[in-house]
């Protein structure tokens, strides 16, 4: 569905904002696809918020420009943008009932009450909110509150549709629910979505594609699958997912060593003969038979449930290294405090970044 | 961003413009008649002096001061020794009833100012229900002058200013983490120990903030000394009144209201140094 | 156990104490009021006689007139002006400490010194005092008291449904009639029926601006001079009705204050 031919709906251009000596967002640029449902994911901090709200119009950018459908819309004001925000705290209004807040955003465009009605009403049955169209939102669990926000936005129809930590308030088994539900929807109404989050797991649950931020920059653009497996620096490799790093430095002979021991890789592009971080992560870590890999003595396990992550130490790293185990099979046995494993890297799930 | 600044601050510029132009300027124009002379009908002459904050401490007017702190102190302390119990059994008191309490408490003192001192006239005076509740016990003597006292002006004073004192030894006591008091008696100290080592310095903000607002509001009254010391107990306020309505000295009477001003901003700055501090070390226990 | 129920009991005497302490002279005020005889020593009977001669004293009829036009017009005012204080001073990127002082003033200074210095403004000024110097000056404290009620009601408002209304298509000035200004409401009224009961209870102020005369007398300077005569059963009777009406306010006040939390 993100076929590239398409024209982006949203284009960040260059986009600079600072507070006072800080800069939030760094000449940063983007471009948003038709029905994308994308991800803003870093840390807090990263300029991931302020980025939303200079799209939604709530502040201005200090350079560069930002275009909708080909139109600029750098410095107009958020009541004139054809997109909407979903707050983070909802911001539902007080006074008003659940239908009273969704027929809201109607009123504001002059639409006649027979067709506000008609769409209100429709809403309320898509989010499943019927039952509770005559209640105030103090009435409202959280997970009921997130929907009326969302409904209120989605009413609106707009091109856009911005989501500011939209499941951060929830509890952890809602948000793994609302996920879903929050995908299923976006594929229903055919609205461009993209959604805020400090959460990768999130943003690779949820988006097509996900632009991991710092410091005010794009890091890394791509789908899920490209970011987890192909992270284009280490901060990404570490920030998404668990990883495990290794110090070493790449030989005349193109092997990585450190501690004592040589693995092959793919070198991506580095030199001969310089320091290195070599990437790995745990499922990709394999357990071999004895003296058939690295060696090294098994100094704790955790229980998952399905696997479990056991952690080695080697000669390559002083931290130990994380390995996930399935609880049946073949390594089941090698989960013990004390066992010694035999482990086995694979060069093509390895990656080598500069220090 | 300053657009949002500039929005702001039109919005407060109306009342800002009001208390500038009825407040702030004619404090003062009083603060420069304080430094002008009297003139010889009453009015103003515009020579500089110090003269009006010298007759400030004249032994004929230091004395009044010195009666208006004392009245002002006792009925401070009073105030504080009532209403600090009196907070505290509100806390103790079940969650849901706390708030009733409170409002009923502090209730009387947004009625009539002038109402509630006058139902001490009712008890106090020589016909008054304490004279008759006397007598009908038995007493058979003159009827006590209750009226027209030092001790009445005084508890005219913490009666008419206790609620505020309760309100703010209240919210600093229900404030106070519960576990603070826990931890205290874990670790052996006593329930007296407890209250004077970890209760009361944690509500001490409460209690200055409740003090100097009854010692700032007693020290500059006029209506408690004037209706239930009858005249004979002069305080400062009552000065400044005689200069402005009937001495016709206007430049002391803006002397002494000065004094007034100033004794309230340095018991305020007093206070909020104090309760920064205070606060601050509440902050770090609760933390901690 | 002994404890605990020792403790509930000294905390329920310490009570029962303090509030007797401080609702027995309003008790005893609002029983004689009532007393045929109108004297502290004998109870002759339930009477309304002293309502009934309140009722016929044109003095004190033309003061609670004035007082009440007094406490209208400055509350009006007033709750104008606080309530915009407040929005602007909660919705300031950086509090302003000058203006947090100018706005705390008028609840601590003394009121024998604003109110000479209200005299001495408008004698300068050669204004002609009477009932509007009086409303001028009331505005004084009851701004800062709305204000005050307001601002508490901001501090837990969440500023996000502003941005939310323009979002959804409204201009600032719809957003303020029909968000924030419905939010803010309840917390308004009750400011402003503190404001009403403060105005109306005021003495010292309203004496020193009211001017020369008898025509701008209002009821506390009216009730000052009466109770410098001495104990009259009329101003039992004046005090219970006073009384009786601040508390109403206040009540209402208190209620709505009450009903945003639950909200």
């Amino acid at each position: 569905m993100n076929t590239p031919l398409k024209a982006p709906v949203l284009a960040v251009d260059h986009v600079v904002k600072r507070f006072g000596k800080t800069v939030a967002v760094n000449g940063l640029s983007l471009d948003i696809r038709e029905n994308e449902f994308f991800a803003l994911l870093g840390p807090s901090g990263c300029g991931k918020t302020t980025l939303l709200r200079m799209i939604a119009g709530f502040e201005v950018p200090d350079e560069g420009r930002i275009r909708l459908s080909g139109s600029d819309i750098t410095e107009q004001a958020p009541e004139k943008r054809p997109l909407n925000l979903m707050f983070q705290s909802y911001a539902l209004f007080p006074h008003m009932t659940v239908r009273q807040n969704l027929a809201y955003g109607l009123e504001m465009e002059r639409l006649g009450k027979p067709e506000i009605s008609a769409r209100v009403e429709e809403m309320l049955k898509t989010t499943d909110l019927q039952a509770l169209a005559g209640r105030k939102p103090a009435e409202l669990s959280g997970g009921q509150k997130q929907r009326v926000a969302l409904a209120r936005a989605l009413i609106k129809r707009p091109k856009v549709l911005l989501l500011d930590e939209p499941l951060g308030a929830l509890d952890k088994k809602l948000r793994e629910k609302m996920q879903l539900e929050l995908k299923r929807l976006q594929h229903e109404v055919g609205i461009t979505f993209i959604i805020v989050t400090h959460d990768q797991e999130e943003a690779l649950v949820m988006a097509d594609r996900v632009a991991v931020l710092k410091d005010g920059s794009i890091l890394q653009c791509g789908t899920p699958e490209e970011v987890y497996e192909r992270p284009a620096n280490r901060f990404v490799a570490g920030f998404i997912g668990v990883m495990n790093f290794i110090e070493g430095e790449i030989g005349a002979d193109a092997l990585f060593r450190a501690g004592g021991e040589a693995l092959a890789c793919d070198l991506g592009g580095l030199k001969r003969d310089q320091k290195a971080v070599l990437a790995v992560r745990p499922e990709n870590i394999a357990l071999k038979p004895a003296g058939a890999g690295v060696s090294g003595t098994v100094v704790d396990v955790a229980y998952h449930g399905l696997d479990r992550q056991i952690y080695v130490k080697t000669a390559l790293s002083t931290v130990p290294l994380q390995v996930r185990v399935a609880a049946t099979g073949p390594g089941a046995s090698a989960a013990q405090t004390g066992a010694v494993v035999s482990l086995g890297f694979d060069a093509a799930t390895c990656r080598l970044f500069q220090d | 961003m300053s657009s949002q600044t500039a929005r702001s601050n039109l919005m407060a510029l109306p009342a800002v413009a009001w208390l500038g132009l009825f407040m702030v300027v004619p404090c003062l124009i009083i603060l420069a008649y304080a430094f002008l002379t009297r003139g010889l009908y009453g009015g103003i002459e515009y020579t500089l002096t110090a003269e009006n904050f010298q007759r400030v401490v004249d032994p004929l007017y230091a004395k009044i001061f010195l009666t208006s702190v004392r009245i002002a102190g006792l009925a401070t302390l009073l105030a504080i020794l009532i209403a600090y119990p009196a907070a505290y059994a509100i806390c103790l008191a079940p969650k849901r009833t706390q708030p009733l309490l409170l409002f009923f408490a502090v209730l009387p003192f947004w009625s009539n100012y002038l109402i509630r001192t006058y139902a001490w006239i009712v008890l106090l005076n020589r016909e008054g229900l304490i004279n008759n509740l006397l007598r009908w016990f038995g007493y058979e003597g003159e009827p006590l002058a209750l009226l027209y006292s030092e001790g009445a002006v005084i508890t005219g004073l913490v009666y008419n200013y206790l609620p505020f004192v309760i309100l703010a030894i209240y919210s600093s006591l229900s404030r106070l983490n519960g576990e603070l008091i826990e931890a205290s008696r874990d670790l052996g100290a006593g329930r007296v120990r407890t209250f004077f080592r970890v209760t009361l310095p944690l509500t001490m903000p409460g209690v200055a903030a409740g003090g100097v607002f009854v010692f700032v509001l007693s020290i500059g009254n006029f209506v408690t000394p004037a209706l239930l010391g009858g005249g004979r107990f002069q305080m400062i306020g009552n000065l400044v009144y005689d200069q402005f309505l009937t001495a016709n000295d206007w430049p002391f009477g803006a002397a002494l209201g000065m004094v007034l001003i100033a004794v309230m901003i340095g018991l305020l700055l007093l206070q909020a140094r104090a309760s920064s501090r205070f606060s601050g070390e509440t902050q770090g226990a609760a933390n901690g | 156990m002994a404890d605990a129920w020792r403790m509930k009991l000294t905390g329920r005497t310490i009570l029962v104490l303090v509030f007797g302490f401080l609702y027995l002279p309003i008790a005893v005020l609002v029983l004689l009021s009532f007393n045929d005889s109108g004297l502290p020593t004998t109870w002759s009977g339930f009477s309304l006689r002293w309502y009934v001669s309140l009722a016929g004293n044109s003095d004190i009829l033309h003061a609670a007139w004035n007082t009440l036009v007094v406490a209208i017009f400055a509350t009006l005012i007033a709750t104008v002006l606080g309530t915009m204080l407040a929005i602007g001073m909660e919705t300031r990127k950086r509090k302003s400490t000058a203006l947090e002082a100018l706005a705390f003033a008028p609840m601590v200074i003394p009121d024998i010194v604003l109110a000479v210095a209200l005299l001495t403004l408008f004698s300068r000024l050669n204004v002609t005092m009477g009932l509007s110097t009086i409303v001028v000056s009331h505005v004084i404290f009851d701004l800062a008291f709305v204000c005050s009620v307001v601002r508490a009601r901001l501090k837990n408002f969440d500023f996000s449904i502003v941005e939310a209304s323009r979002d959804l298509g409204a201009s600032s000035l719809t957003t303020f009639w029909r968000i924030t200004f419905p939010v803010l409401l309840p917390a308004i009224i009750a400011g402003a029926l503190l404001a009403f009961t403060l105005s109306v209870d005021e003495f010292i102020i309203a004496f020193f601006t009211s001017g020369a005369g008898r025509s701008s007398i209002t009821l506390p300077m009216q009730i000052y001079s009466m109770i410098r005569f001495g104990v009259t059963p009329e101003i039992n009777a004046l005090a219970t009705i006073v009384m009786g009406v601040s508390a109403a306010a206040l009540l209402v006040s208190q209620w709505l204050n009450k009903e945003q939390m639950t909200r």
